[in-house]
């Protein structure tokens, strides 16, 4: 009888994946609008420079003007799809866009990558420890936050930052904080 | 007009699918047998009708028809007309209509060359098949129509993303398909049988066929699309474990695991309800690949269309399709308890060892894909589980499955003898160890993987050959009688031996690209040179070059080995017309021993970023797995495939020793 049981197990296991298939389709990850960390002040942070240079990145950077910071990666492929929109968008738009690189195996990858790539940024600080994506809520490269005059976050922004994005979303937010 | 047409068509065909999946399963038990068979004719009507709304779908793109959205979003006049017509299926709405198209493609092929099939068996086969179909069709009409028209028809369309604009893209989804789709049969052949209650010699023999051609196709899909990777992503990479590939990679292991347990069905009428249970999972991996790329469940650099209402109705497809064949089988499958005994130590046992192994891996690698998934709904973040991971596990795991295959076929059915084979092993003994000694000097120390893979490599490849030589006596009898007996060979059992052979080719290249590749990222001013693994390469300078519909940046480079000249790199770098991220062409020289690989990149400093590799033995891997493929085919045209049920005679049991599994 025991055997019969055995059966069934092919059965109970797809029910298990399909209930977190279930779970998982409702978490979209483009919508991420109730995360605990918008809306609350970011605490104290610096970054050390980019290797060979000598700004560093913290968050009195952030006070004062909209800004948006940018985490990304020379590892990360998705980054080098925004990327050729965010050198457009450094002749074009008026906005500070600090850069937040992490996870590099060797610091020097992300010297060449900008080099390569060219350097969309108005500052760029590398998190060596970690501890700055953990406090963000850092899923995943790259992601994109709008952050206000008072350095807080406003809005996230998860995977590559698509031209229509900006104009649907991230730029009429701008706007709209710029007024506050 | 014709959109409209290949609209109605498709709705037609869905009602179609309808009566083929529902009347012959309600006649079955009815014993109307006239009824039951509707399915044959209604399969061909089928076929038609989709093959319409294909060809509709196709004559908007050829002719550039502005007026069909689909059309807007991914085409554009500039095209050239090949992405033209591969821009069909390059995007969500066409990859599901060619799924389908593929599918009633099946189906129309089971009615047409199944004529020896018992009725019943083929009845219920093409109902399941139907659907599959409606579950499907019913997805296309209702979320993803491809004839949308548009009021206002804009004066050009948006044009393919650049990176699809391939030759091996082009062909790379209906290969992919064609295998994913492929299985559907077996699938549809298991569950028949569960509904019959019945699996036999026969059914596994009538079953072998598909899934060996769905295996092929699948086979070669995936490698089209790890050769793309190869030379357009540029970074010199074949294989990244992501998961859409994953989502290809997982129905082929478990395909390969049912292709060998079909064979134990066949021959020796025993592992049934497995065999069965292999044929529902391959399938439902190939559903389940679906679903991950469709559905936007995990993000992937691959995915071209995300969206969460679809995933919801393709999760409600898998639930209907998986998990009623699993309640089928929980119902039905402990009555197909097989007949055949065995020994642990025989072909029997090799084969269970084999499909333990690849079931394992499957299972591996759908952990290793959905685990990122699982934390996410858990709650603790978003975490993504990479090539590491999988190579860490996976190689491991395989080993066992690779040094078991050079023996297997040596070992007789129901009870082998292994020490007898180990002892006359002697020659595969001694090439591995001058493999592993060899490599040792050619390469020095550098690191444990590429001893190890190029041993293994060289076991499975001399144990293969030596197999064959003992089948046909080469040595013991006079040659020109062992060529006589190589000739009588069944096909099978040459297929078996060559995709073998494929396999350790596939290995020695794999270990070669993975552990031997040599990189060099710089920047190069005109006139500059480099040595990169002892060639020498001169950067000669670049031109701006017009394509059909995009702008390149042309770098060349002159490869000089030993002050001898080898050849001209041309690598471009290409923006296209229509805007997007600029695409890499890698320039890429294939030799014996390895490839010269070339990318230009961003002007810089004065002069050009280039990224130079050598990427050894990299075209043993394509070419093994021609041989793979080749082998399937060899295996898929043996004679037996094509004749009805198994005759068991005297003779066909003398034979059973020497054959080989075939695979």
């Amino acid at each position: 009888m025991s055997q019969r049981y055995i059966f069934l197990l092919p059965l109970v296991v797809f029910c298990i994946i399909a209930i977190y298939f279930a779970v998982g389709l409702t978490k979209d990850p483009s919508k991420l609008d109730d995360d605990v960390l918008t809306n609350q002040p970011m605490g104290d942070f610096t970054l050390i420079p980019v290797e060979g240079r000598s700004e560093t990145l913290s968050i009195d950077d952030l006070k004062g003007k909209v800004s948006l910071v940018n985490f990304f990666g020379s590892w990360c492929v998705a980054c080098l799809q925004e990327h050729p929109f965010f050198m457009e968008l450094k002749e074009s738009a008026d906005v500070p866009l600090y850069g937040v690189d992490w996870d590099e195996k060797n610091p020097k990858d992300v010297v060449r990558w900008l080099k390569r790539h060219g350097d969309p940024y108005t500052k760029i600080g590398v998190d060596v420890s970690g501890a700055t994506i953990i406090d963000w809520g850092i899923t995943g490269a790259p992601e994109t936050f709008v952050v206000d005059k008072t350095g807080t976050i406003r809005y996230k922004h998860i995977g590559p930052v698509s031209p229509a994005s900006w104009q649907s979303t991230i730029w009429p937010l701008i706007v709209e904080l710029r007024k506050e | 007009m014709y959109a409209e047409i290949g609209h109605f068509a498709l709705i037609l065909a869905l009602f179609v699918a309808v009566i083929q999946g529902v009347v012959p399963l309600v006649a079955g038990p009815m014993g109307s047998r006239r009824w039951m068979s509707i399915a044959g004719p209604a399969s061909l009507a089928q076929f038609l009708l989709l093959v319409a709304a294909f060809g509709a779908l196709m004559y908007g793109y050829i002719s550039s028809d502005f007026s069909i959205l689909n059309v807007v979003r991914n085409s554009h006049t500039d095209k050239p007309l090949l992405y033209k017509i591969s821009g069909t299926w390059g995007n969500h709405e066409g990859s599901m209509l060619l799924w389908v198209v593929i599918l009633a493609t099946f189906g129309a092929a089971v009615e047409l060359f199944g004529r020896n099939l018992p009725s019943g068996l083929k009845n219920r086969t093409l109902a399941v098949q139907a659907l599959i179909s409606v579950g499907f069709l019913s997805f296309i009409l209702f979320t993803s129509n491809p004839f949308e028209r548009l009021v206002n028809v804009p004066a050009n369309g948006q044009s393919l993303n650049p990176l699809l604009q391939d030759m091996g893209l082009a062909i790379h989804p209906p290969m992919l398909y064609l295998g994913y789709v492929g299985f559907s049969i077996a699938y549809s052949f298991a569950v028949a049988a569960l509904i019959e209650g019945r699996v036999d010699a026969s059914w596994a023999r009538w079953v072998r066929p598909w899934t060996l051609a769905a295996w092929i196709c699948l086979t070669v899909g995936i490698v089209l699309g790890s050769w793309w990777a190869y030379y357009e992503l540029g970074w010199g990479g074949w294989w990244f474990w992501d998961p859409v590939e994953n989502a290809s990679f997982m129905p082929w292991l478990a395909g390969t695991a049912l292709l060998h347990s079909a064979v134990v069905v066949e021959k020796r009428d025993t592992l049934k309800s497995w065999t069965i249970f292999l044929s529902i999972v391959t399938f439902s991996l190939s559903l389940l690949g679906t679903f991950l790329v469709r559905s936007g469940v995990l993000t992937s650099v691959h995915a071209f269309a995300t969206d969460p209402e679809r995933g919801v109705f393709i999760l409600i497809l898998l639930c209907i399709s998986i998990g009623g064949s699993f309640a089928l089988y929980a119902f039905r499958g402990p009555s197909l308890m097989g007949g055949g005994l065995f020994k642990p130590v025989s072909r029997e046992g090799a084969l269970l060892f084999n499909n333990w192994i690849l079931t394992t891996a499957t299972g591996v690698v759908l952990l290793g894909t959905l685990y990122p998934l699982f934390v996410d709904v858990i709650g603790s973040g978003k975490v993504s589980v990479g090539a590491p991971f999988f190579n860490r596990v996976f190689i491991p795991i395989m080993t066992p499955l690779v040094i078991l295959m050079a023996l297997g076929p040596f070992l007789s059915w129901k009870r082998g003898d292994a020490k007898a084979i180990l002892s006359r092993y002697y020659i595969v003994y001694a090439a591995t160890l001058a493999a592993v000694v060899l490599t040792y000097i050619l390469k020095g120390d550098s690191g444990w993987g590429g001893y190890f893979g190029m041993g293994l490599a060289t076991w499975l490849g001399v144990g293969t050959l030596w197999e064959l030589a003992e089948r046909v006596k080469l040595g013991s009898i006079p040659l020109s009688k062992s060529f006589s007996r190589m000739r009588k060979q069944p096909r099978s059992s040459w297929g078996m031996t060559v995709a073998h052979l494929g396999l350790a080719i596939i290995i020695a290249g794999m270990t070669g690209a993975g552990n031997w590749k040599v990189e060099s990222i710089q920047v190069m001013k005109f006139g500059e040179q480099i040595d990169v693994a002892g060639y020498t390469y001169t950067f000669e300078g670049v031109r701006d070059v017009r394509g059909p519909n995009y702008d390149a940046l042309e770098g060349t480079f002159n490869v000089h080995k030993d002050g001898e000249f080898i050849v001209t790199l041309r690598a471009e770098k290409r923006e296209y017309d229509t805007g997007g991220m600029p695409t890499t062409e890698a320039a890429i020289h294939t030799m014996f021993l390895g490839d010269l690989y070339a990318v230009i990149a961003d002007e810089s400093a004065g002069g050009y970023v280039t990224r130079i590799y050598w990427n050894p033995l990299v075209a043993w891997m394509w070419g093994g797995t021609a041989f793979l493929m080749l082998g399937g085919l060899i295996s898929l045209s043996d004679r037996r495939h094509r004749v009805g049920a198994p005759k068991k005679s005297k003779l066909a049991h003398k034979t059973v020793a020497g054959e080989g599994v075939s695979s």
